[in-house]
């Protein structure tokens, strides 16, 4: 897929923007998550209300620290990823495979026991609506314009003005 | 820094801080993770520190090597069977319907457990059921595996029957005493099922009993008594964590026919599977009653209701924790509102015991706080569950098998770490969870309101172990081994006149008195307390 996109700065600017906060999101859940030991995903994978038989798999004695090491890895990349712009479209794939399992094992269908949570909910969500912002940074890569990708892509491009 | 400039050739600032503002943004955002946790887990350790609540388990008990111990049960009904299978002997029927249930249910673990558990060198050699279906169900599946076990008609054929050293008894109430006391005379150690007596006479006669047989090891079927979070919760109070606890309220919250004990009435029950007569005992003589030896707890005769059967547990929980003894005052009160089917005791009931002299501990000028009150309240038409609180000056605790403490907002001993905002009063400043390590699939709401208590199981190390085995197992120890098992005569002594304190202040309707110094419950003249407590007419 070629992906050749010339945008004005106000359109660059708020990708790039939208790509920062997302990269901070990410990136601040895994810090937090680093320098607390006893953090684990045990509970939210045990409690989730649907694929709960994957889920709970995940959960298992043998799975759980596995789990646990990759998301948090996973978190940080993505993080360190959007923000630096640096291989964002590899962040961007785990970030919303990432996102899609938190859904998933949560989800807000009709029906379904809905947790504590800050907001009401119906089908759709933050998770999910997180995973569709950074589909959008996908089909619109800005790392050329901001980003340590600059660096390596060859023709440098500065975003032209139409 | 060579290399960099050449990378950088070329690069103008401006294209510089396209190329690289990224960089310190994630360095702010991690250090910012980094301070903010560094700072949580600082106010976090200075306040364990100044908590020091050692969470520990309780002891664990000594070997049991050696012959094994031969073992005989009186009373082979729903807690006998249980008692049983903590003793490692499960029946037939239970071993196929686990089987199938696991089978259907991967995360149901009884069968697993259960094989899992440890061996308690002991020989089921006889058993004595009164009901020919419980009795015959026994010696089906009890004669394997090496364990050949007889039964007895009476309870006295197998007590001077010379095959056994130690009883369990798991009988209705009004046998317990009688059953102990002549296993006892005859050399044997005994488990004895809750509430330990059915009258205030043989609570005395009990404990006589034992005080002139002391090699005797008399255990009291509390078994919540092995819950890990008891002895943390202990340490809590010993560190004076919650300041003067003067409220102290524990539930029953049940909703259900089998919580209210209306038990399956067995299709062979007749006067030819049953010894009647050996039911009654010294209950009054009526005719067979299908209803009346099944359900027994509903009857005065034979069990005391939520007095007996449920609050038992709750006070000893509470003096467990608390060790306060018997109450100077309890008054009571309820009703017959939730199951009008001709049983005579309540089904709502709300006993308060004063205790004017006791105190947990203050933080603040001498003399101010002193004396605590124990609500238990328990309904049979509600399963909300209300849990069981200790409400001191400076925090409330929450105990269960996870033990939770909040600070009060008008703490005097946190008042600085409130204001400071170092508390959270709406954030548990202790929270101990033994199942960290793992969640329990915990089967219905009834098991639930046991597995609360401690009832069901407990934790060691992490992994749930069942209560009543921890139990059983402490009593062979403090029999092979010596030592006192946690719950003995005085501590059965103190739950057994609690309860029967209860439901005598419920049928007179009047504060009933412990006379500590002289061990006695107050009557006025010519007052019968047993026959009141006793009397099976009123309704
Ligand atoms: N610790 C606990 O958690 C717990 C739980 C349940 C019951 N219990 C206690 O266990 C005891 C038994 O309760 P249950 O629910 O098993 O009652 P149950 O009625 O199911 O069982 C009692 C058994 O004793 C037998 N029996 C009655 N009189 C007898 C006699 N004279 N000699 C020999 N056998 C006799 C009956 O045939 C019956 O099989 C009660 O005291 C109860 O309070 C304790």
């Amino acid at each position: 897929m070629s992906l050749t996109f010339q945008f004005t700065k106000a359109q660059t600017f708020s990708l790039v923007l939208l790509r920062i906060l997302i990269g901070w999101h990410f990136l601040y859940e895994g810090v937090i998550k680093v320098y607390s030991p006893s953090w684990s995903a045990k509970g939210y994978l045990l409690s989730a209300t649907y694929m709960e038989s994957f889920f709970q798999w995940l959960a298992s004695e043998s799975m759980i620290s596995i789990v646990d090491t990759l998301n948090i890895g996973a978190l940080l990349l993505i993080g360190f990823g959007l923000i630096i712009g640096f291989k964002t479209k590899w962040a961007i794939i785990l970030g919303i495979g990432l996102l899609i399992l938190y859904y998933l094992a949560h989800p807000p269908f009709p029906g379904y026991p809905q947790g504590p949570s800050e907001g009401s909910y119906w089908i759709v969500n933050k998770n999910l609506i997180e995973a569709a912002a950074l589909l959008v940074l996908y089909m619109f890569p800005t790392e050329t314009s901001f980003g340590l990708a600059r660096l390596f892509s060859k023709s440098q491009p500065e975003t032209p003005n139409p | 820094m060579a290399t960099d400039k050449k990378l950088f050739k070329g690069l103008s600032r401006r294209d510089l801080l396209k190329t690289l503002g990224g960089i310190p943004l994630f360095g702010v955002i991690w250090s910012a993770g980094a301070n903010f946790s560094a700072k949580a887990k600082r106010e976090r350790n200075l306040l364990l520190e100044t908590l020091n609540i050692k969470a520990s388990a309780p002891p664990a008990s000594g070997p049991l090597s050696g012959e094994p111990l031969r073992v005989g049960l009186i009373g082979f009904g729903i807690r006998g069977e249980q008692l049983m299978r903590s003793l490692g002997f499960a029946t037939n029927e239970w071993l196929e319907q686990m089987a199938k249930s696991s089978a259907e249910n991967p995360n149901d673990k009884r069968l697993e457990d259960f094989k899992a558990q440890e061996n308690l060198n002991v020989k089921l050699t006889a058993i004595c059921d009164i009901f020919d279906a419980q009795a015959e169900k026994a010696l089906a599946s009890f004669n394997s595996n090496g364990n050949t076990c007889k039964r007895y008609r009476t309870h006295l054929d197998l007590i001077n029957s010379g095959e056994v050293d130690a009883v369990i008894i798991a009988t209705p109430d009004h046998w317990h005493a009688p059953m102990a006391i002549d296993a006892i005379n005859a050399g044997l150690h005994v488990y004895l099922e809750k509430p330990m007596t059915h009258t205030i006479q043989e609570t005395y006669d009990l404990r006589d009993v034992c005080r002139k047989n002391p090699n005797i090891k008399l255990a009291v079927g509390h078994q919540h008594r092995q819950t890990q979070s008891f002895l943390t919760a202990q340490d809590a109070i010993a560190k004076n964590t919650l300041g003067h606890v003067s409220l102290v309220v524990t539930t029953t919250n049940r909703n259900d026919d089998n919580g209210a004990w209306q038990y399956d009435i067995h299709p062979d029950a007749s006067t030819d599977t049953i010894d009647w007569d050996a039911f009654l005992g010294t209950a009054p003589k009526i005719p067979f009653n299908a209803e009346h030896f099944f359900r027994w707890r509903k009857w005065w005769a034979y069990g005391s209701g939520l007095s007996g059967d449920l609050l038992t547990h709750d006070y000893d929980r509470i003096n467990c924790v608390l060790k306060m003894g018997i109450p100077k005052y309890i008054t009571a009160s309820g009703g017959i509102y939730t199951h009008r089917d001709g049983r005579n005791v309540p089904d709502v009931m709300q006993i308060n015991m004063d205790f004017p002299d006791f105190s947990t501990g203050t933080s603040q000028e001498p003399g101010k706080e002193k004396g605590m009150t124990l609500v238990y309240s328990a309904t049979l038409g509600n399963q909300f569950e209300r849990g069981t609180l200790l409400m001191g000056h400076d925090a409330t605790m929450e105990l269960g098998n996870m033990l939770t403490i909040h600070a009060d907002p008008r703490s005097t001993k946190y008042a600085e770490l409130i204001k400071e905002n170092k508390i959270d009063p709406m954030v548990p400043i202790y929270q101990y969870d033994p199942s960290a390590n793992g969640v329990d699939a915990v089967t219905s709401a009834t098991a639930k309101y046991f597995a609360n208590k401690g009832l069901l199981w407990t934790y060691r190390d992490g992994k749930r172990v069942d209560s009543t085995f921890l139990h059983i197992r402490e009593w062979m120890s403090c029999i092979r081994n010596g030592g006192e098992p946690s719950c003995g005569i005085n501590e059965g002594f103190e739950e057994a006149i609690a309860a029967h304190m209860g439901g005598l202040s419920y049928k007179i309707g009047r504060r009933i008195e412990w006379d500590h110094e002289n061990e006695k419950i107050i009557a006025l003249p010519g007052e019968d307390l047993d026959a009141i407590l006793l009397n099976n007419d009123i309704t």
